[in-house]
């Protein structure tokens, strides 16, 4: 028995390795210290009551950044050990195989479990306020969206203690990730990870249409609205159309390796292709879904900062969209090299370089709203402007790729690890950074000090260039990617060496990014006024920290940027507290279901990452009972009186 | 909109509120009700969506069989794929005299009609399994060949969409039992409907483009 027993943990459990050792010891204590701290202090009704059930689109939004900038030091670590290893040659502190799970890890936890729940947060935190809402259209639906994201990552974090990770690459191609070339539960575990967080990103994106086409304030036409939520709605789009192709891809898989089907295999009549093909349908359009609400935020920061109307809007608009509609036509130059026809491949290359035009479009509307304006150099600024810069070479370099021939040379060499950093750090990170700062004093009552946040900006901006610049000639010197290590008359020392200090000091910057927000929390400058920045949007209108309603009044949206106007015309929110009676608000009320049905969920992905057919039964019993709860329910709102709206709008300071 | 409508909508479509001079339908009378009905179409759009690739998938494996059995010689059993087709093409038909007789503030005819129509869900879904069993049993399984797997799996996603939405028709049934026809009701009714009648048209698809074409190719 005990023996029987033994053999089980060997298998269950990751060994071998001291640090996967050094990780457990942490992850047992860090685990141990918040139980503790939770017990001690007496919060778990807290957690429960505030956070855990909660359907509030700005609690969620806060819980998804949390999220992002957790998994964002996860996939960070990866990243330097993959660049400490590589630093000299023919070094063994990684082995191969540890190095292809971390390749493998790096690149998923970066795209799906960082960049998502981090335009999630920003979605979640600005959207509503924006249109002028109290919440999205389902905030039950958000909730659950939250928490199978949650239950996702979970999931596939797991892997990297119990069961062994994921090692076939972020993409995870068959026939390698087949079952007799990858046998073992890491492959499962992304499968699984990947599907659970897929259905909440589905359900963000349809609730978030709905929001946008449905829950303006009365006068916000479409062409009125501001211009992230322009950018929200043709990510959404995206989101709908992409990611059921995800679903397929990942699902097909998965019956490959657990029924033995014959999708993707070599044998049976099976196509790979297949899956290459079904990935990129939602691969490709799944780096506009998160770039494209950079581009919106990008919009709001340099409006705001140079305190001028945005340059084209009505171009701003038309390129988000035509950016969202060609982006589906471009998924096969992933693939050039891969045997498709000069005529399929010369479509799919002018279709990529096509894109260059919409998001050209973009970078001079932003030049030009910054030119003669009085730009404020703060911190969003600073990303937006670092942003710019770096986007627009890295989109030069992705112009080089779409060009067919040039790709042949380049092809899954470090030219394309560069030219898809530098778009996916200096474009989606640096944009999101960007909207951090804009709108982390809406989040939390009090603005991040420039100070360190200037010196975490210069590092992680330097440290950005010292990387990846020399990864392009890597590339051309015909380095591939995922090698582990080379050897050392390869010529690549150097080059290698340079990279990996750039990657360090990157790291230096994050760091300085935690100590900048943990100062700020003591000694940030607190914003009373609710508009520290001076801005255009109805977000600003409201108390920093808005209030649970929101608006005690939708106000009557007239102009394109309406608080901006209404500042202008010497009119505000708390005008209209005096000017109307107070009315009691509809709210939806907090649920603890969402979080229930996800974990029912996460129990049947375990179970099925494991093929324990029972557990995966039992969690999908759950998910059912729970579903069916959900639809006999019939009140799931309630009011809130008038005079409590009244009093807390008094507490505020605004009545 | 206000809580007038929220608590008078306890009626028939005549007695509805009216909205820019049109009577709205009983399911739009809520808060909830057009967000939600606006939400399931975009759903199922997402789903159509999810089809689209099982069906890319089974095109592209269709001739895939490994000197397996043929697409041609799997379905020769035309009367039990045409049956599975008449029965689900009914129930769409009852779902929509089962929103018709809601429109009517008919309450008995409306859990009838659902009823009736949750019946021939079950027979549709009850023949479908039925022939699934039967090729296996002659040893035609997913795991045999890549055409297999892709058929099991696309009119199995088809036959799981379905089995899902009995089960919602029954919760939904049930409450009418208790409740009545209301705003929340009517609305719950009116999107199943809507799921119903999407789950016909892609039966239609895989009907002609699984059957038909292999039965005559």
């Amino acid at each position: 028995m005990l023996d029987r027993l033994k053999e089980f943990a060997s298998n269950f459990f990751v060994t071998g390795e001291p640090m996967i050792y050094m990780s457990d010891v942490a992850i047992v204590l860090v685990s141990l210290a918040i139980i503790f701290t939770l017990t001690y202090f007496k919060k778990w009704k807290w957690l429960w009551r505030e956070w855990i059930t909660t359907v509030d689109h700005k609690r969620i939004g806060i819980m998804y950044l949390i999220s992002a900038l957790l998994m964002l030091f996860r996939g960070g670590v990866d990243a330097l050990l993959m660049r400490t290893q590589l630093a000299l040659p023919n070094q063994h502190f990684l082995d191969a195989q540890h190095y292809n799970e971390i390749f493998t890890t790096h690149g998923t936890i970066m795209i799906l479990f960082m960049a998502m729940p981090f335009i999630f947060a920003l979605f979640n935190i600005a959207v509503p306020l924006q249109l002028g809402a109290r919440d999205v259209a389902f905030p039950y639906l958000n909730a659950i969206s939250f928490w199978m994201f949650f239950f996702g990552a979970l999931l596939f974090n797991l892997s990297f203690v119990i069961g062994g990770s994921p090692d076939g690459g972020w993409m995870s191609y068959p026939p390698l990730t087949e079952l007799p070339t990858d046998p073992g539960p890491g492959e499962n575990f992304y499968l699984l990870g990947l599907q659970i967080s897929g259905i909440g990103s589905i359900a963000t994106g349809i609730n978030f249409i709905v929001t946008i086409l449905k829950m303006r304030a009365p006068g916000m036409k479409l062409m009125k609205m501001p211009l992230f939520c322009w950018s929200v709605l043709a990510s959404c789009i995206v989101i709908i159309f992409a990611f059921p192709a995800l679903t397929i891809a990942l699902l097909l898989l998965m019956i490959d390796r657990m029924a033995g089907a014959h999708f993707f295999t070599m044998t049976g009549g099976g196509n790979p292709m297949m899956y290459i093909n079904l990935f990129w349908v939602w691969g490709h359009p799944e780096v506009y879904i998160v770039i494209l609400p950079a581009f919106g935020i990008l919009s709001e920061v340099v409006a705001t900062f140079s305190r001028k109307k945005i340059f084209g809007y009505a171009s701003m608009v038309a390129s988000l969209m035509v950016i969202s509609i060609v982006s589906y036509l471009v998924w096969a130059h992933h693939y050039f090299v891969m045997g498709a026809s000069a005529g399929v491949n010369s479509f799919f290359g002018v279709a990529s370089m096509i894109i260059g035009i919409p998001t050209g479009v973009k970078i001079f509307n932003w030049i030009f709203t910054m030119f003669r304006g009085r730009v404020r150099m703060t911190l969003p600024i600073y990303w937006t402007m670092a942003m710019i810069t770096c986007f627009a070479f890295g989109g030069m370099t992705g112009i080089m790729l779409a060009a067919v021939p040039i790709d042949y040379q380049v092809h899954n060499s470090y030219f394309l690890i560069a030219h898809f950093h530098q778009t996916l750090i200096g474009g989606v990170v640096f944009g999101l950074l960007a909207g951090l700062y804009y709108w982390w004093p809406k989040m939390f009552g009090f603005k991040l000090n420039e100070r360190l946040g200037k010196w975490a900006f210069w590092f992680f901006n330097i440290g950005f260039y010292v990387c990846f610049m020399p990864q392009y000639a890597l590339g051309f010197m015909g380095m591939t990617r995922r090698v582990y290590t080379y050897p050392a008359d390869a010529g690549w020392t150097s080059m290698n060496f340079t990279s990996t200090i750039g990657a360090y000091m990157m790291g230096v910057g994050f760091i300085f990014m935690v100590v900048q927000i943990l100062y700020s929390i003591k000694y940030g400058e607190r914003d009373l006024t609710g508009d520290p920045w001076d801005g255009r949007t109805l977000e600003w209108s409201v108390p920093s920290p808005a209030p649970e309603y929101n608006f005690a009044h939708i106000p009557e949206v007239e102009e394109r940027d309406a608080w901006w106007e209404m500042k202008q015309k010497g009119q505000s929110l708390v005008q209209l507290n005096h000017q109307k009676p107070f009315e009691p608000i509809h709210m939806p009320n907090n649920s603890g279901r969402p979080f229930i049905m996800s974990l029912f969920f996460f129990i049947a992905g375990f179970g099925l990452v494991f093929n324990w057919w029972w557990m995966g039964a039992v969690g999908l019993l759950g998910v059912a009972v729970t579903m069916v709860l959900r639809s006999q329910e019939r009140h799931d709102s309630h009011y809130i009186p008038a005079e409590e709206v009244q009093r807390s709008e008094a507490a505020l300071g605004r009545f | 909109m206000s809580t007038a409508i929220h608590k008078s909508s306890h009626g028939s479509v005549h007695e509805s509120p009216k909205y820019k001079g049109k009577v709205l339908p009983l399911e739009y009378t809520s808060h909830e009700g057009p967000l939600n009905i606006l939400g399931f179409w975009i759903f199922l759009a997402t789903d159509l969506i999810l089809f689209g690739c099982l069906f890319a998938t089974y095109f592209v494996l269709r001739t895939h069989v490994d000197g397996g059995v043929t697409d041609k010689e799997l379905f020769d059993n035309i009367t039990s794929f045409t049956a599975e087709t008449v029965i689900l093409l009914t129930s769409s038909f009852t779902s929509s005299l089962a929103i018709f007789a809601m429109r009517n503030n008919n309450k008995k005819r409306l859990i009838g009609w659902l009823i009736v129509t949750v019946i021939l869900g079950l027979s549709f879904v009850g023949l479908e399994l039925r022939e699934f069993i039967e090729y296996y049993h002659e040893g035609y399984t997913m795991s045999r060949s890549a055409f297999l797997s892709g058929f099991f799996t696309l009119v199995g996603t088809h036959g799981c969409h379905v089995s899902l939405g009995i089960i919602w028709m029954i919760s939904i049934i049930t409450q009418i039992a208790r409740y009545g026809i209301d705003a929340i009701n009517a609305r719950k009714t009116f999107i199943i409907s809507l799921y119903w009648h999407f789950l016909d048209i892609v039966w239609v698809f895989i009907f002609s483009v699984v059957y038909l074409t292999g039965v005559v190719s």
